[in-house]
Order: structure tokens, then C-alpha cells, then sequence
């Protein structure tokens, strides 16, 4: 088999892109823009087959829609059917997709299976590879649907969305969403029922806890070494959850106080689930989102949240403003792990040794959305 | 009938003139789409409303019912906003 190159999949406001690196990831180039002026929100390589590669857009006044490459982003063919909710019956709130936001592969087991979350909250799956997409109308239809979800000022000022759509490597049938707002749910039966999974999650001082529409979590994920344990970056918080156990433990606690443990993104070790990485933000008085006093930096544990180390070095020491975004800082699986950055200034920020050291590989992008590592 | 065709629609048609047949409104979208495969939903969402920035002038009069009865004499223009930043 061929020996792949390190690449990036990179969604922004204004078309996809694919960087590319020699296997040692010192140089990166950048192709030229996907679909430019399409507003992308997804990229992502099916581990299950290599050469295909989803990506989910809209544009700002042609509905979402969806395309598949098969032959790793070198030409694209649109879904015969993107996800979308059912024409509703008389009487019944009609639901209008937006777009799709978050995209997972499915199980190793189900070749061809892809879920979507999408916003406004809701869940989809494919069967043939992306082609056709149908609702999973166990989430969708839930008669505690709207209960969960709230009114669409609950949600985030981009839109209420479903996203941290995982699938449980040794259980196909064992799934985790989250929405934004609506917390933290987990089906045993490929989505057909549902329990929230919120116990331990802080919310907003003053909001009722009880009431699933005021749970904020921003990016969840699953350990691949150890799918018993998840990490979630929360709008209240870092936590860490391990099953069978219900109650989320907020590791965020141990983190430098002036800092917080505010942020999008979550990033797991991909063999060890004793570390993750996050990237605190700005979360006092108005929010502002921007990186803490214009230093960026992320932040590690390697004791599963007992501590925090800072990881800033080459990251500029001042004035930087950016923000990044749930789905924006990623991972790859190589020895050691190196992690990746897009910010909403349209940089991309590499670190060959798992943080250590960072380096800015590409600049002047359009707003970025979203970065997955693929090998292409 | 005739339709014409906006500009961020062209990567379906790839041409600005095209003619679709059908004695309603949703009667020529869907034979749009099923000449240009996707390119209905774009206009219209799953609710069978057209999407809120479309267009639709039959000759000069705009119409947003999609039960409304065409006359095949006439233009179907299709004209997309393009508001934004």
C-alpha cells in the first residue's frame, strides 16, 4: 500500500481547502480552494475507506447540501438526497435544516454508515456512503424534543446544533450526541431511544439545571484507546466522564484560575486517555471568545485533568485576538501527536510534538470552520 | 417553458437558458430537478417553501406559491439575492 501523506481538511466560511505535508509534517502546501465561496462546515476521510471524503456546505441563501469524492478530494459528486427533516404533517412544527454541521463515520462494522448532526439540532443517518441521508427519527421525533432543545434563542448565535456525534468503537449500536443547547445524550440501540447524560455538568449560574435546553456542551470526545472514558469541553467547563459511571467530573477545576476553563475544542490522545488538550477562551463579562489577554495557548493534562500544563511556545506572545472553534483543532494518530489549529482570523497552527512547539503553516484563509486530519 | 437560470445555480444547468415543462410551479421545479439532479432543494426546503433569499418572476409578476398554474408561453425567471458579506 502506497504511504500517505499528512493532510488537513479545512472548512471555512468561504470554501474547503486541503493542505498537504511530507511525512515528517515540516512542509505544508495548500491546494486551491474547493467550492469557493461555498460556506463549508465539514470535511471528513472515512477511515473505513480512505478514499472517500464528505463534505457538508451551504451557501448563504442556496439551501445545505452535501458531496462525496471517492477519490480523496480530487473531484466531488453532490448527494442524491442531503439530509433533511420530513415535510411535516398539518399542525406539526415544521423544521427547516440549515445545514449540516458535524459528520461522523459510522462503525467499522457498517461500511457506508455516515451520521450527521445538524443545525437546527437534529440527527441523520446514511447508509450508502452519503448518498441519501434519512432523519433518525428516535432523536428527531422525541416527544421531549422540544424540551430538550428550547427555543431558538437557547441556542448558540450561529444556531442551535447537534454535533460530537460518536459511535462507540466496540458497539455499533452505542452512540453520544450533543446539542448546543440541549446536553449530553447516549442511545444503546443506534438511536432508536435516548438518555441524557448531564449529571455533574455545571450550567449558567441562575438557569435551572434540570432543564436540558439550558446544557451547553461544546465538543465531546471519546478516548480511542479507552471508550469507557470521554472528555467534554462544556460552555461551564472541562469534564471528564468514565463508564459505566453518569457523573461528569469537572477536571477544569484544576486550571489555572486567571485562565478558566473556558473553550470549544477537545482533542484526545489517540493512544493514551490519560491526555487531552484544550484551548481556553475568553469567557468573562461578555464573552468575548478570543484567546485569554491576546496570548494564545493551549492547554494539556497527562493525569486525565489532575493538572494543566500551558503550551505556548511559538504562539504569539500578544495581540492575537482569534477565536477557535469547536471543530477546529484537531489531532492525528502519528508518534509523537501532532495537533492543529484553525482560527476565525484564518491561520493554521501546527505542533509536530504533541504542543511542545507550535508554527503557523498557513495564513489569509477565509474564516475557519472546521480542520480534520486525514492521510491522503 | 423557458426558465432562466441565476448565477449560483449555473453548476447544476451550466447554462442560463433552459426550458422545463409542468402546469404549476412545483410541476416545472421538478422537472428542473429531475434534468438538474439537486438542484430543487437548493431553491425550496422540505417544507415546500421557497428558500427566503429565491426569487421566482413568471414574466415580470413574482409568485412564491408553488400551486400556482403557468403559462408555458411565458418566462419562468429563477433570480437569487446576493446579499451577504
Amino acid at each position: 500500500m502506497a504511504t500517505r501523506s499528512p493532510a488537513l481538511l479545512v472548512a471555512t466560511r468561504k470554501g474547503a481547502f486541503i493542505m498537504k505535508a511530507d511525512t515528517a509534517r515540516r512542509g505544508w502546501k495548500i491546494g486551491a480552494p474547493i467550492m469557493l465561496g461555498q460556506i463549508a462546515h465539514h470535511l471528513v476521510q472515512d477511515p473505513r475507506d480512505p478514499r472517500v471524503i464528505l463534505f457538508s456546505s451551504r451557501t448563504g441563501h442556496l439551501g445545505p447540501t452535501m458531496h462525496r469524492s471517492n477519490d480523496r478530494g480530487r473531484t466531488w459528486k453532490e448527494s442524491g438526497r442531503p439530509p433533511a427533516f420530513p415535510k411535516a404533517a398539518a399542525g406539526r412544527k415544521a423544521e427547516v435544516l440549515d445545514h449540516t454541521f458535524w459528520l461522523t463515520p459510522g462503525h467499522a462494522s457498517e461500511p457506508g454508515v455516515w451520521y450527521g448532526g445538524s443545525a437546527p439540532q437534529g440527527l441523520f443517518r446514511s447508509e450508502d456512503g452519503g448518498d441519501t441521508w434519512d432523519p433518525v427519527s428516535g432523536l428527531n421525533d422525541h416527544p421531549e424534543y422540544s424540551q430538550w432543545m428550547g427555543a431558538q434563542e437557547n441556542g448558540t448565535p450561529d444556531g442551535p446544533k447537534l454535533h460530537s456525534v460518536i459511535v462507540d468503537p466496540r458497539d455499533r449500536n452505542h452512540l453520544y450526541v450533543a446539542m448546543s443547547s440541549g446536553g449530553v445524550h447516549e442511545s444503546l440501540d443506534r438511536g432508536a431511544t435516548w438518555k441524557a447524560l448531564v449529571k455533574g455538568l455545571d450550567v449558567v449560574a441562575g438557569f435551572p439545571a434540570d432543564k436540558l435546553y439550558v446544557h451547553d456542551p461544546h465538543c465531546i470526545r471519546i478516548c480511542p484507546s479507552n471508550p469507557d472514558r470521554l472528555y467534554q469541553q462544556n460552555h461551564c467547563g472541562i469534564y471528564r466522564l468514565d463508564r459505566p459511571g453518569e457523573e461528569w467530573v469537572r477536571i477544569g477545576r484544576a486550571m489555572p484560575a486567571k485562565i478558566g476553563d473556558v473553550g470549544f475544542p477537545m482533542v484526545v490522545h489517540p493512544r493514551n486517555d490519560k491526555v487531552c488538550w484544550v484551548f481556553p477562551m475568553d469567557g468573562s463579562t461578555v464573552w468575548p471568545r478570543t484567546a485569554i489577554a491576546g496570548k494564545p495557548a493551549s492547554y494539556t493534562t497527562r493525569n486525565a485533568g489532575r493538572s494543566w500544563q500551558r503550551l505556548d511556545k511559538g504562539f504569539p506572545a500578544r495581540d492575537a485576538w482569534w477565536t477557535v472553534k469547536r471543530q477546529a483543532m484537531c489531532g492525528d494518530a502519528r508518534d509523537p501527536v501532532g495537533l492543529y489549529v484553525g482560527t476565525t482570523s484564518g491561520e493554521i497552527w501546527a505542533s509536530r510534538d504533541e504542543g511542545a512547539n507550535w508554527r503557523c503553516i498557513a495564513r489569509h484563509l477565509p474564516e475557519i470552520y472546521a480542520l480534520e486530519c486525514a492521510e491522503l | 417553458m423557458r426558465v432562466t437560470i441565476p448565477s449560483p445555480l449555473l453548476s447544476y444547468t451550466q447554462r442560463r437558458d433552459v426550458t422545463a415543462t409542468g402546469g404549476t410551479l412545483a410541476e416545472v421545479l421538478r422537472d428542473l430537478d429531475r434534468q438538474y439532479p439537486g438542484i430543487r432543494f437548493r431553491m425550496v426546503d422540505e417544507q415546500d417553501r421557497i428558500r427566503p433569499h429565491m426569487r421566482v418572476f413568471l414574466d415580470r409578476d413574482e409568485t412564491r406559491d408553488l400551486a400556482a398554474r403557468l403559462d408555458a408561453a411565458r418566462t419562468l425567471h429563477i433570480v437569487q439575492a446576493l446579499s451577504g458579506g
